[in-house]
């Protein structure tokens, strides 16, 4: 009941012009930005945040229009996949499979609708789901001390590679590049400067939406350089769309699927270093083994588009959870929506439920919002979102990266940070070319300071004793998460991987 | 061959960094831990992780041709120098050059490529200076 009460009180707070509009337009931007081969979710987010910080908009307002582009892009993506076989982002890959072949068939339309509708079902489990479950996670995380605090930290980065990682040495890397580059500034508690080099542009530590922006977009920008890609993938290809909506049959064949997968994906999202790609990936193959009797996955069954629409989508939800409830991310895009609520000074964690209700509930209604919008949009306007699958990387791209400038200069009028932020996107393209994911080296910059102050705080609490680090049974049950979240993967990679095809693509941004 | 590189060049980091760490001044009022005993956990695991992919190492990276290389950084050249003369020559002018370049490089006509940079830059000046109020860098002309 008190949820409920939270929830009607979330809806008073969402329900304002500015807000709606807010949602409106990330919903837009977000699709847009999902359906752009090239312009993932966790890039989409990236450029618009200093975009947000610089407007001056409050804490509510930013994480609507953040959050709405978020669950915007995770609509958006299939769009490509469904009609040129290109996945806008990377958990629409497994859209392909099934969404490719029947619009061969001349049923494109009907995917669309189709998958609109599964996202749709997906966001909508995955949003209860987390009103559900997000307070109670609230309830364990008030038990934890700083020693927990660590151990919940290490295994969010041990996890975070994720089981489809391949190179978990990789994963480490980044982690610790992360973590290297959050300790460059005055130290916190002492006041001595670290790794600064005298540098007094570095006595604040790194801006971490530079480093953000910059490994994620500009990055972006030198990997369309590097292969020319300057043609639109539409390009001479004829989309015909046909009609824009599912037969009732479909929909009823389909709807255990999208129930059944909207489940799956919630848990995939829940869990750390799982994600959107994952999520669809499981719905997908649990489908495959539960219905596919005739053989008929792979060759446009419609059941093979909702079960991976509705699986992202509630991964997306999903992969809030421990972000809103824990301060912790598990996904590539929450680690940039923590960048978000950051910088506005919110501490996420069970602090945020207690301290700032308004921005948790006006949050939660606000993705209501965004997702019966998208719903809305996604249907009857997606003939304008296919036309704009039209515009050609040389023209967009461009744009990307003076957006880029534009809001990494607007927030502090130096070209210093253009500087540091050009260096980062550098960093990003050689690092991508390597595989080494650039997930954790976001949260390492993120979380680094976080993560070492609740270290130096544990052992000073039990007087310069480390053991104190394993001390708590919660704090041993986190390590050995941690340790085997860590291990798992080098079992069990080659064969995830092999299963996501094309997940190369796009490894290193990977949500 | 890329990654045993990309290895031994981690662990030469990571010892860069441990050797930093080891020249922070301590304060005397410190607690149990300090300042530097973070670092060096960072350190070694920076070290130790560089080292595997130094001894067991991926397949080869696909690199790209030594012309698009110097392509990338041509563009990092344009960006750092669009960062140094954007205070000096004034928003909308310096983005309608550097826009106009990168979409020239990824393949547009000379005409096309400077239609795509002025209105880059214009769109970006009346949407979020005029509209928004974001305030840009201001150049000789006033713009």
């Amino acid at each position: 009941m008190e949820t409920l009460s939270s929830l009607a009180d979330g809806f008073a707070i969402a329900l304002t012009w500015q807000n709606i509009g807010l949602a409106l337009l990330g919903c837009f931007l977000g699709t847009i930005m999902g359906a752009l081969p090239g312009l993932g979710p966790s890039n989409g987010v990236a450029i618009l945040i200093p975009l947000a910080f610089t407007l001056g908009l409050a804490a509510t307002p930013s994480l609507i229009l953040l959050t709405s582009v978020y669950y915007g892009a995770m609509y958006g993506g299939r769009i490509s996949s469904i009609l040129l076989n290109i996945p806008g982002d990377e958990p629409a890959m497994m859209t392909c499979l099934d969404g490719y072949p029947m619009a061969k068939k001349g049923m494109a339309g009907e995917a669309l609708s189709l998958s609109g509708i599964s996202s749709f079902v997906g966001a909508f489990f995955a949003t209860w789901g987390l009103i559900l479950l997000a307070p109670q996670l609230v309830k364990i995380a008030l038990l934890f001390g700083p020693a927990e605090y660590f151990a919940l930290f290490a295994l969010a980065f041990m996890t975070l590679g994720g089981v489809s990682s391949t190179n978990q040495a990789k994963s480490a890397f980044a982690a610790a590049l992360g973590l290297g580059l959050a300790m460059i500034g005055v130290d916190t508690q002492t006041g001595v400067p670290r790794f600064t080099f005298g540098e007094v542009h570095l006595y604040d530590g790194l801006d971490f939406l530079v480093a953000i922006v910059g490994l994620f977009a500009l990055s972006e920008v030198f990997i369309f350089l590097e292969n020319r890609h300057g043609e639109a993938s539409a390009k001479g290809k004829t989309i015909v769309i046909g009609r824009l909506s599912p037969p009732r049959s479909m929909l009823k064949a389909c709807t255990p699927t999208m129930l059944r997968s909207s489940f799956v994906g919630f848990i995939a999202g829940v869990l750390p270093g799982a994600g959107a790609s994952l999520g669809s990936f499981l719905s997908y193959s649990l489908e495959k083994r539960l219905v596919d009797k005739d053989g008929t996955f792979g060759t446009g069954d419609p059941r093979g588009v909702a079960a991976p629409e509705a699986g992202n989508n509630a991964a997306a939800g999903g992969a809030l959870v421990p972000m809103l409830a824990l301060g912790v991310p598990g996904s590539g895009t929450t680690a940039v929506l923590l960048a978000v609520l950051l910088s506005l000074n919110i501490t996420p964690g069970p602090l945020l439920f207690a301290n700032n209700p308004d921005v948790v509930w006006g949050l939660i209604a606000a993705l209501f919002i965004a997702n019966f919008m998208l719903l809305a949009l996604n249907i009857p306007m997606v003939g304008i979102f296919t036309r704009l699958l039209l515009v050609p990387p040389r023209v967009l791209m461009p744009i990307v990266a003076m957006v880029s400038f534009v809001g990494i200069y607007g927030i502090s009028g130096s070209s210093f940070d253009l500087l540091v932020m050009i260096g980062f996107g550098l960093l990003g393209w050689v690092l991508r070319k390597f595989d080494v994911p650039l997930v954790p080296i976001i949260l390492g910059t993120l979380l680094g300071n976080a993560m070492e102050n609740n270290l130096r705080r544990a052992i000073t609490i039990d007087d310069g004793n480390w053991w104190t680090l394993i001390d708590s049974p919660l704090a041993i049950g986190l390590w050995v998460v941690a340790i085997i979240g860590f291990i798992l993967p080098l079992f069990f990679a080659r064969k995830v991987k092999s299963g996501m095809q094309r997940g190369d693509a796009e490894g290193s941004t990977r949500d | 061959m890329s990654d045993r590189i990309f290895g031994v060049f981690g662990v030469l980091l990571a010892i860069g960094f441990a050797i930093a760490a080891s020249q922070i001044k301590e304060s005397f009022l410190s607690d149990a831990v300090g300042p530097k005993a973070f670092p060096y956990i960072i350190a070694a695991i920076l070290g130790l992780s560089s080292a595997v992919i130094a001894l067991r190492p991926d397949p080869e990276p696909l690199w790209p041709p030594l012309g698009r290389l110097i392509e990338i950084l041509a563009a990092a050249v344009v960006m750092i120098l669009y960062a140094q003369l954007l205070p000096v020559a004034g928003f909308v002018t310096a983005t309608a050059f550097a826009a106009a370049y990168l979409s020239w490089r990824l393949g547009s006509t000379i005409l096309g490529a400077c239609m795509t940079g002025v209105g880059t830059s214009v769109g970006i000046y009346v949407v979020f200076h005029l509209v928004l109020g974001l305030s840009l860098a201001r150049g000789p002309l006033g713009f």
